[in-house]
């Protein structure tokens, strides 16, 4: 019984102490972004692997959710002669919600778990610590461009993510259900308001992506550097960002949400 | 893979994300609605504003001259005073009136406004004396039941 306890509290340490080194990790971040914008080459290579190399399962999905989303509203909305709504369903489902979380969740997949698997095996085989014996700061010339990467490829992908939903939502509507274009698109431009769809889904993505970035380069720097270690700090990378995001979600959902 | 590779994609990408982007707020949302460039304000007292929330839409002869710039609660008449914000382009006489509507039985709620036939013009701060309160439908079906029941009453009556 008191062993339990103790467990829990062991638990309840390492979490708070984790979270901890993440804060300071994340200064550390910010405090050698210097020459991740000076040469911005290293960035560009990294946006190169974590943004355009995930573009095509972000469109594929976003088009196909898109169209999902756009088959099973209609379903719902015939029965109460409001198809012709089905535009602005697609559209606030994917702006407000969909098109972040999504493209977080893939996003996290498809280039957090590279770029911990990438630290990780750096770690493992030494090369952070050569790089240290040459006086080049890790922090700046591998975790720093990484990072950048994350924060500026995230809400660039969920903005084509949203696009081609809408498309998809587009296609679904003319082709398949019959309902007219000029209707489709009025009914969105009446229904979805910059500020409040579009700029806080555009905040949610931006917030997301600094979430998934700290966490994979956090957990690539800090794995053990063994095959094992490795292999493990992906796999915590890819549940904690699926965790963290969709916790943020809630909370910034709450805040956005907030009055009329 | 070459460094000008790299950057063209990397390019290619950014101008994706930056289009994506514009359309989502220019075509999808609302920003590209072109705002009046001048307007004026003119007030109206409604005894029940219904659903009425700010931004609602004001309509004269089914087009859209404005919208609802904010809804106050004055407490000396206990009357709901609505601002309406008018394009400047248009111009209505002074005994216009406001009534407001719903489009469709469940649709939104917006202002229509129906002009008169005075020689001068509404202008800024202008107050608009004829208004129509909104139609509560709870209070039309009360009514109605009401109406039913006591008509039951007198035909009973007769009997």
């Amino acid at each position: 019984m008191i062993n339990a306890i103790r467990n829990l509290g062991v638990r309840g340490i390492n979490a708070l102490w984790r979270g901890g080194s993440m804060a300071r990790f994340f200064m550390l971040i910010l405090a050698n972004s210097g020459m991740s914008f000076r040469r911005f080459r290293l960035t560009i290579r990294e946006i190169y692997f974590a943004g355009v190399m995930s573009l095509v399962i972000i469109m594929v999905s976003g088009l196909f959710i898109g169209m999902v989303v756009g088959l099973q509203g209609f379903e719902t909305l015939q029965h109460y002669g409001a198809e012709e709504t089905m535009g602005v369903l697609v559209a606030l489902s994917l702006v407000r919600e969909l098109g972040p979380v999504v493209t977080a969740l893939l996003f996290a997949s498809r280039a957090g778990s590279a770029i911990t698997a990438e630290i990780g095996l750096m770690k493992a085989t030494e090369q952070l610590k050569a790089m240290d014996m040459m006086a080049i700061d890790p922090m700046a010339r591998v975790v720093a461009p990484r990072f950048w990467a994350g924060a500026i490829s995230m809400p660039v992908l969920a903005a084509l993510f949203s696009s081609m939903g809408i498309f998809g939502g587009y296609l679904v509507a003319t082709l398949l259900v019959g309902i007219d274009s000029g209707v489709f698109w009025s009914n969105l431009h009446a229904a979805v308001d910059f500020r409040y769809d579009v700029l806080n889904g555009f905040v949610k993505s931006v917030v997301f992506g600094v979430a998934i970035s700290i966490i994979a380069t956090f957990e690539g720097f800090d794995a053990d550097p063994t095959a094992e270690g490795v292999a493990r700090a992906t796999t915590r990378t890819v549940v904690t960002s699926a965790l963290t995001v969709l916790l943020l979600d809630l909370i910034l959902t709450g805040f956005m949400l907030r009055g009329d | 893979m070459d460094r000008k590779t790299i950057d063209l994609w990397v390019g290619i990408f950014m101008l994706m994300g930056i289009a994506a982007l514009l359309w989502l707020s220019l075509r999808v949302g609302n920003l590209g609605e072109d705002r009046p460039s001048s307007t004026y304000s003119v007030e109206a007292k409604f005894t029940n504003i219904g659903g009425l929330k700010a931004k609602a839409p004001v309509k004269s002869a089914g087009v859209l001259v404005g919208r609802v710039s904010d809804i106050k609660f004055d407490n000396d008449k206990f009357q709901a005073v609505v601002i309406l914000t008018v394009d400047g382009r248009y111009s209505f006489p002074k005994d216009t009136s406001a009534s407001i509507l719903t489009s469709g039985l469940l649709g939104e709620v917006y202002i229509g406004l129906e002009p008169g036939a005075d020689e001068k013009k509404l202008t800024n701060g202008d107050k608009v004396t004829l208004t129509q309160s909104a139609v509560v439908l709870e209070r039309l079906i009360g009514q109605f039941m009401f109406g039913k029941a006591a008509e039951g009453d007198t035909t009973a009556a007769k009997k």
